[in-house]
């Protein structure tokens, strides 16, 4: 037993995390950044903030992630970090030449107080960003908020270096991605297509960590929002931010800014929040939803309803983000099945508030965000009370053998299957995915488990 | 090579050509897309095997996060180690300090998991917040009577080297603990870390030459271990880069003598038993060392020949994060028909990239500190065919065509011994040889 130590009876803790359910700001806004064309991320900090967050997003997409480092020495700590920005930005700009940097703070950058803005305002004065290029910033500090609080503060900051205004309004919808996969991305982009709406996704990353094999490698891939898009992003007549935690922040700012009405919404996993996002678009932008969205959405019903009887009832336990988890508890009780534990590390209120109003009707059910809200406590509450199925990133995998209970991987980082980049989650054929991966997990461990007189061919 | 940023151009060399030496043990450029870590990743990787101790991460939760289960180090017993812990600082703490939370939490986790020792890593911040960390630890040794010891490794202050030093430091105070009794011939392991449970086949050899192993630092490692480490007769390092700094300590302290040596490739491998054996000046057990290499080379031999046949003229590109074991790299390369065109690491000293030049072919170029730009014009300038490195260079290496095989942290497979060099080559032939490469391929 891996995690033989676990005990039923939750122990008193102050000041201890145990298995994480989350991890630091900087890691966010690096993920948010490889979601902008030609843009290289910056993390600004030690050297190993930029190796671990390079390595954990690379476990995770099986993709090169690029990021540069000021490399920060005992000299920066005592001096302060500005003249390792200041070389940097020299050398990404003479080396790696991308269009835009993204620098974001570490722990150790916001303790000693480097100020960014003044540090990139002096290089902008003393030339040494070349014509047309652009350093961007966020502050990401890793002792406030988590991953998720890190990739809401760098697309907010997208918005604010790039957002502009002007007299000429467009008949454009911004669709504001909260942390999803590439593939849900996709998903997303390719139901707007089919309602015939015009769209700027930012950030973006389809084409940019789920690339195909060419033989060649880019540095910085075809994917990602132009800064172009990003630009004009001011221009549109509405925002939909997809996911409260990571964008509604940005949709703010971007009202502020440029005035761009806009509605955050769930990220649509589920029916219905598939349901909320598809009116929304329809709504805003004033255009019909087509049949064959409807008949998507019938397949999902159709599928549900054939296979209600196996999911009926069944305790599941999840962790995960915010913005993944609201969507899918919510999921899952439209299925019948019940979201017994939820958990996420990091702080949110409306996850607090949602899961108040859903699960108060569940007995027994529980909830927790933020510190102290970890894997740890999730499983000494599967302890307690067992559920059927564990639902969350692959160190869920430890709780899944222990337990004995069927995983399904989903969040980040996913690191030891593969399927997360192709398969998505969102819309209702992502809805469709996940009642099948549910509906294989829960039968495969019937088939292979029970009484040899029992195994059926019909199910 | 303009690709090369200029301050790095004495990082890189050519074996054949001009005799100067190379610029290393360095820090990266600020801007550069280093493959390199911190300090903390050091001293973490070092001590993570380390299977009954509490190991916890005195800083925000990104460090415990990033470090939770990443190393296939094997234990044969607790697997406390494989859990992540941290005093997850905030805001607050920053402003008050977060002296109060890491004793909390080291008495909350000694309470709960009741460890052999505990390590308690410090992080970028702690110090310039001001934690004393030293103190909270001397008072938790004394209240909880296990030892607790403060692993000084913020992130800025080095290099990943000079975390593994910080590491022999913390491994060093846990020696000299214990007095059992040892066997006659008992030696100490320094640097394997029972990836793919390499050390367990390690001591199956040593076995069979009549070698006792006194103490793994720190593959499947246990405190008690490491508290009678003192009473071996000799230290073998390999990972020389990690451990020598421990090997130096205990000669000095306890006067026990040390070897380098590595464990991957029959060559390297029969002479690390050679050299024990030399070591103990035993006939016997030189005699018992010839055999087994005899008999593993005549099992091995026909074998690696069927992939030396089918593997003739592939090229392969070596970035590892040790320089020694590059070397090894090289030679079992070679039994096996490859060439190395490519050879670099990031923490090599200038002797390992002296050995390195004379060993190789002509022309192969040699890279300290390198990043994915210029290793993937490298790849192409040399026409490899295989790349040799760890997860940040598995994903360009597939995208660019090559194949690869993970000899870091995360393989899967044991590589060393007589039969990691078997594993290994079929690893470098199932990667090489994968017919997917016809589809891609130009």
């Amino acid at each position: 037993m891996l995690l033989r130590h676990t005990t039923a009876k939750e122990i008193d803790r102050k000041a201890l995390t145990i298995n994480p359910a989350k991890t630091c700001q900087p890691i966010g806004a690096m993920y948010a950044a490889l979601g902008v064309h030609g843009c290289l991320p910056h993390s600004h900090g030690s050297q190993g903030c930029c190796s671990y967050h390079r390595s954990a997003l690379t476990r995770h997409f099986k993709e090169p992630v690029m990021a540069s480092t000021s490399s920060f020495s005992e000299g920066s700590s005592v001096f302060g970090g500005s003249s390792n920005l200041t070389q940097a930005i020299q050398t990404i700009f003479t080396v790696y030449n991308p269009d835009i940097i993204a620098v974001h703070t570490t722990c150790l950058s916001e303790t000693i107080g480097d100020d960014l803005n003044s540090i990139v305002s002096k290089a902008q004065e003393e030339g040494l960003i070349p014509e047309g290029k652009k350093v961007i910033y966020c502050n990401t500090p890793s002792y406030v908020g988590s991953h998720i609080t890190g990739y809401s503060n760098q697309v907010t900051a997208l918005v604010k270096f790039f957002s502009k205004s002007t007299p000429r309004k467009r008949n454009v919808i911004n669709l504001i991605n909260g942390w999803m996969e590439p593939s849900d991305q996709r998903e997303i982009k390719r139901l707007a297509k089919l309602m015939e709406i015009r769209t700027i996704m930012f950030p973006d990353m389809t084409d940019s960590l789920d690339t195909p094999l060419t033989g060649t490698y880019n540095m910085f891939p075809k994917g990602g929002t132009t800064q172009e898009d990003l630009t004009a992003t001011g221009d549109s007549k509405f925002s939909i931010g997809i996911g409260h935690d990571c964008t509604e922040n940005a949709c703010v700012k971007l009202d502020e800014k440029c005035h761009v009405k806009y509605d955050v919404i769930d990220t649509p996993i589920g029916l219905k929040a598939t349901d909320r996002f598809i009116m929304s678009l329809s709504h805003h932008a004033g255009l019909g939803v087509p049949d064959i969205i409807n008949d998507e959405r019938g397949r999902l019903l159709d599928m549900i309803t054939d296979n209600s009887k196996y999911l009926y009832g069944k305790r599941v336990a999840l962790f995960g983000d915010p913005d993944m988890l609201v969507p899918l508890a919510e999921f899952l009780i439209s299925m019948d099945m019940k979201p017994v534990y939820v958990v996420t590390g990091s702080e949110s209120k409306y996850f607090n508030e949602e899961m108040g109003k859903m699960l108060k009707d569940i007995p027994g059910a529980k909830y927790m965000s933020g510190e102290l809200a970890d894997t740890f406590r999730l499983h000494q509450w599967i302890k307690q009370e067992g559920v059927d199925m564990i639902m969350g990133n692959t160190y869920a995998k430890y709780i899944a053998r222990d337990e004995n209970i069927p995983l399904i991987r989903i969040g980040f980082p996913i690191a030891d299957r593969p399927g997360h980049n192709f398969f998505p989650i969102t819309g209702y054929v992502g809805a469709t995915n996940m009642v099948i991966k549910i509906l294989d997990a829960f039968l495969e461990k019937q088939d292979q488990t029970c009484p040899e007189e029992k195994v059926e061919f019909q199910l | 090579m303009g690709y090369i940023l200029k301050e790095r151009k004495n990082q890189v060399s050519v074996a054949g050509s001009c005799s100067e030496t190379i610029d290393c043990n360095k820090a990266s450029l600020a801007g550069s897309v280093s493959q390199r870590a911190c300090v903390f990743c050091g001293s973490r990787v070092v001590l993570y095997p380390i299977a009954d101790a509490l190991h916890l991460i005195h800083g925000p939760i990104g460090c415990a996060a990033y470090t939770w289960d990443i190393r296939g180090s094997l234990s044969s017993g607790p697997q406390l180690h494989r859990l992540s812990f941290s005093t997850d600082i905030q805001e607050r703490d920053v402003i008050f300090g977060g002296e109060k939370k890491l004793k909390s939490a080291l008495n909350e986790l000694i309470n709960l998991y009741q460890p052999k020792a505990a390590f308690v890593y410090t992080t970028c911040i702690v110090g310039v917040i001001g934690d004393d960390v030293e103190k909270i630890c001397q008072l938790v040794e004394q209240e909880k009577g296990i030892p607790v010891i403060p692993v000084q490794s913020p992130g800025f202050q080095g290099t990943k080297k000079d975390g593994y030093r910080i590491a022999c430091e913390a491994l060093f105070k846990l020696t000299g603990r214990i007095n059992k009794p040892t066997p006659p011939h008992s030696i100490n392991i320094l640097g394997d870390f029972n990836l793919a449970g390499e050390l367990w086949m390690l001591v199956g050899y040593y076995k069979q030459i009549g070698v006792n192993v006194n103490c793994s630092l720190t593959g499947d490692g246990r405190v008690e271990d490491i508290g009678n480490a003192h009473n071996a007769s000799l230290n073998v390092v390999q990972c020389s880069g990690s451990m020598s700094y421990l090997a130096v300590m205990m000669e000095e302290k306890y006067g026990i003598p040390w070897k380098k040596v590595s464990y991957f490739g029959i060559e390297d491998m029969s002479e690390a038993l050679y050299e024990v054996a030399r070591f103990f000046d035993d006939q016997e057990m030189m005699e018992k060392a010839r055999e087994l290499v005899r008999k593993e080379f005549a099992r091995l031999m026909p074998m690696l020949q069927w992939y030396k046949e089918r593997l003739a003229g592939k090229k392969a590109a070596i970035y590892v994060g040790g320089a020694f074991k590059a070397i090894s790299l090289v030679k079992a390369l070679r039994l096996i028909g490859v060439q190395s065109v490519i050879v670099g690491s990031q923490t090599g000293t200038k002797e390992d990239y002296e050995i390195i030049r004379k060993l190789c072919d002509e022309g192969t170029i040699i890279v300290d500190d390198s990043n994915p730009v210029e290793l993937s014009h490298f790849v192409k300038e040399k026409g490899a065919d295989i790349f040799i490195g760890g997860v940040k260079e598995r994903p360009i290496a597939f995208k660019i065509g090559l194949g690869f095989c993970d000899h870091n942290h995360e393989r899967k497979e044991a590589l060393s011994g007589y039969d990691g060099m078997l594993n290994f080559a079929k690893e470098i032939y199932s990667t090489a040889m994968s017919p997917i490469w016809q589809f891609t391929k130009k």
